[in-house]
């Protein structure tokens, strides 16, 4: 669009991605597959049509970063619970709000009365909190880069002696997961686009590993399309060279070793413990919990735990496939049908970073 | 599912679930004959069209207007795309107890104002007060009357491949300008609701080769496209270069990841004209001050039918769809 910011438009030149996309069907001789971690490059890919810059050498898969398609239906049907018979404020991101629980989804919760309030930073939620007697619970999903923001408003919390704040945590560690995937028998990954947000606090040493144990190739990559043909580019180099490394393609953002401060204040706050995945079950040291000191803040103690049966899980839906990066939506035979963004069945149609919303929205089959 | 069960905010969001409640309810109840044609308003006799219009904005009170202009251009612009001179409109007021008087009063000069410059006078309406908690403030209901000035009238079945897409300027303006005026965002931006009645700007440029027209309200332009093409044998290719954005606009979308297409416009036409006539009424357009910034944005393609497809200024392709579930509630 004419106006937009010149910054982004240079990052958007049509003729540099171009020369890039050249640049990749010259050097790409082997069929690889890439593996995009994070749910904002899915949907950079698609929002700038990325896949059809690419050869056909080249398989763009999307991985598990979608914080709400990683996020088990329990954990909703907790909140509702808090939130239905509680009578609890739920204080949430938008995204997670229209992902079906057991019965309900948060949507559907709200229009029955229950007050779910949307916010943009995790500090609205101790304002909002501060502002009222009523128990007021701070959904906590997401990875690395969610992370330091939820340990300062519980932070500032304690500072303020709220008592009626509590954080119910999914949140979750990208490295651990990456591993897990790359442990897989069947793992077919040539490559990872490493998550940029995330490497922003962590920095791009935690997937050395990654290179070192598995030979796989990883940029770290921005979310512009240059930045992505830059990181695919890379990865496709180190493939055809035999040289796996972590290419830093985003140094304007992520460093060695990260946002130091930020990972403080994330292990001030938190510990880690195992996490569990919708799609890749149970991962050890991937999961974040309040500490001892903070545990005050912890939402288990007020969720009411509902014995009733867990949520059976929708026959045909391939939710854990897909975010595995073993199937693509088209082999779902309720993509598009049953399953559609305004009724979704599975997770991955529900946010705007999960793959089968992606997939629709942008109507690649 | 349960929002099969109940109404949630998305069923008013003007996107597919909207339009699935409005066929499977009402549609299915009325079954009058113009309802089903789903169109902004509807054909009476021939020439007379009739529309109405609900108003449920907040804050009240924004840049660049206020719930009472908007109640005003609204009804007459869902009138003025049909092809009709807005004559008359009626004003229902459902007011909340304790709502300051004075308030009242500036609305109300304001929506005389807004009949002024769109040439319509306002005839009738009703007052009803709520009881403190039963209302946000307030809620404006419009109904307006106009008669049809071109034969045969823009209409969905008129468009046909090869026709050209105007687009009468900057997009996501009103939409971007509310979402700011609540406060909730700790953000500023120098931008205005763009509420203005499109009278002036369209009905002297009537004739035959318009094919069809639409206010890009709520959905926004993608919401438009998506209806024109839905179920027909036609597609849309539209050139992201050439969707007019303020600067502002763009870095505030970028910023909150909104997609302005999706996002309400009030003072806006997107126009399907015979590929022919596009280039003199684009000129013809730019002359009135409410579409300098106008643009052709694409055209009426024979591949892809029933799919808006966009050439991205990075020059990949991508599909725009019917926006889905809640965009941003309460901007209209």
């Amino acid at each position: 669009m004419p106006d937009t910011p010149t910054v982004l438009r240079s990052f958007r030149d049509r003729k540099l991605v171009a020369s890039l996309s050249d640049l990749i069907r010259r050097t790409s001789k082997r069929e690889i597959r890439i593996m995009e971690i994070c749910g904002g490059h899915t949907h950079a890919i698609h929002r700038f049509g990325l896949p059809d810059l690419l050869p056909p050498t080249i398989k763009l898969i999307s991985g598990p970063g979608c914080p709400v398609c990683v996020t088990p239906a329990s954990y909703i049907d907790g909140i509702i619970a808090a939130c239905v018979e509680g009578g609890a404020t739920i204080v949430t991101f938008g995204d997670l709000i229209r992902v079906p629980g057991s019965e309900l989804s948060l949507e559907s919760a709200r229009a029955r009365g229950g007050n779910i309030r949307i916010i943009y930073s995790p500090l609205d939620a101790v304002e909002i909190a501060s502002k009222t007697d009523k128990e007021t619970i701070l959904l906590a999903l997401g990875f690395e880069t969610t992370a330091p923001a939820i340990a300062v408003a519980v932070k500032e919390a304690a500072q303020k002696g709220l008592d009626n704040f509590h954080i119910a945590s999914a949140l979750k560690l990208m490295p651990p997961a990456m591993t897990a995937l790359a442990e897989m028998e069947d793992c077919r990954i040539d490559g990872f686009i490493c998550p940029g947000h995330v490497s922003a606090i962590i920095g791009w040493e935690p997937y050395q590993p990654l290179v070192d144990r598995f030979g796989l190739a990883c940029a770290v990559s921005g979310f512009e399309p240059l930045d992505i043909m830059e990181s695919i580019l890379g990865i496709v180099r180190q493939v055809e060279e035999r040289k796996p490394c972590v290419f830093n393609q985003y140094d304007r953002v992520v460093t060695g070793r990260g946002n130091e401060r930020a990972l403080d204040t994330i292990h001030e706050v938190f510990s880690i413990g195992p996490g569990h995945w919708r799609g890749l079950g149970d991962i050890g040291e991937s999961g974040l919990y309040l500490k001892e000191r903070y545990s005050e803040f912890d939402a288990s103690s007020v969720i009411p735990v509902r014995a009733g049966r867990p949520r059976q899980d929708i026959s045909g839906c391939i939710c854990p496939e897909i975010l595995t990066g073993k199937a693509d939506p088209s082999q779902c035979v309720l993509f598009s049908h049953k399953c559609r963004p305004d009724n979704p069945v599975g997770a991955c149609m529900v946010s705007r970073e999960g793959t089968c919303y992606i997939w629709h929205k942008y109507n690649i089959v | 599912m349960d929002n099969e069960r109940i109404i949630n905010l998305s069923h008013g969001s003007g996107g597919s679930r909207t339009l699935k409640l409005i066929k499977e309810v009402f549609a299915g109840a009325f079954r009058t004959p113009q309802l089903l044609e789903l169109d902004d308003a509807a054909v009476m006799d021939g020439e007379t069209v009739f529309t109405t219009d609900s108003y449920v904005v907040r804050p009240i009170f924004y840049p660049g207007g206020d719930i009472g202009s908007l109640s005003i251009y609204g009804t007459v612009n869902d009138l003025v795309v049909m092809g009709a001179r807005p004559l008359f409109v009626s004003s229902s007021f459902i007011i909340e107890e304790g709502f300051e008087i004075a308030a009242l009063k500036k609305i109300a000069l304001s929506m005389q104002d807004a009949a002024g410059r769109a040439g319509v006078s306002i005839v009738t309406g009703d007052t009803k007060v709520v009881e403190r908690g039963n209302a946000d403030g307030l809620y404006i209901t419009t109904a307006g009357i106009g008669k049809l000035i071109v034969e045969p009238r823009p209409c969905r079945e008129r468009i046909e491949a090869g026709n050209k897409i105007i687009l009468t300027g900057y997009i996501a303006d009103h939409g971007l300008a509310v979402i700011l005026a609540r406060g909730e965002l700790n953000l500023t931006a120098d931008i205005k609701s763009d509420a203005a009645p499109l009278t002036g700007l369209l009905l002297p440029h009537l004739d035959g080769s318009v094919r069809f027209m639409r206010d890009p309200t709520r959905g926004g332009v993608a919401m438009v496209l998506n209806e024109a093409v839905d179920g027909m044998d036609f597609g849309i290719l539209i050139e992201e270069e050439a969707i007019p954005l303020r600067r502002e606009s763009g870095s505030l979308c970028e910023i909150l990841g909104f997609d302005p297409l999706y996002i309400g416009n009030e003072g806006k036409a997107v126009i399907f004209v015979s590929g022919d006539s596009a280039e003199s009424l684009l000129e013809k357009l730019r002359q009135h001050p409410l579409g300098k910034e106008s643009s052709i944005i694409g055209e009426v393609t024979e591949g892809r039918p029933g799919k808006v497809v966009m050439q991205t200024a990075t020059g990949g392709l991508r599909i725009i769809d019917m926006p889905v579930g809640e965009q941003l509630p309460r901007i209209c």
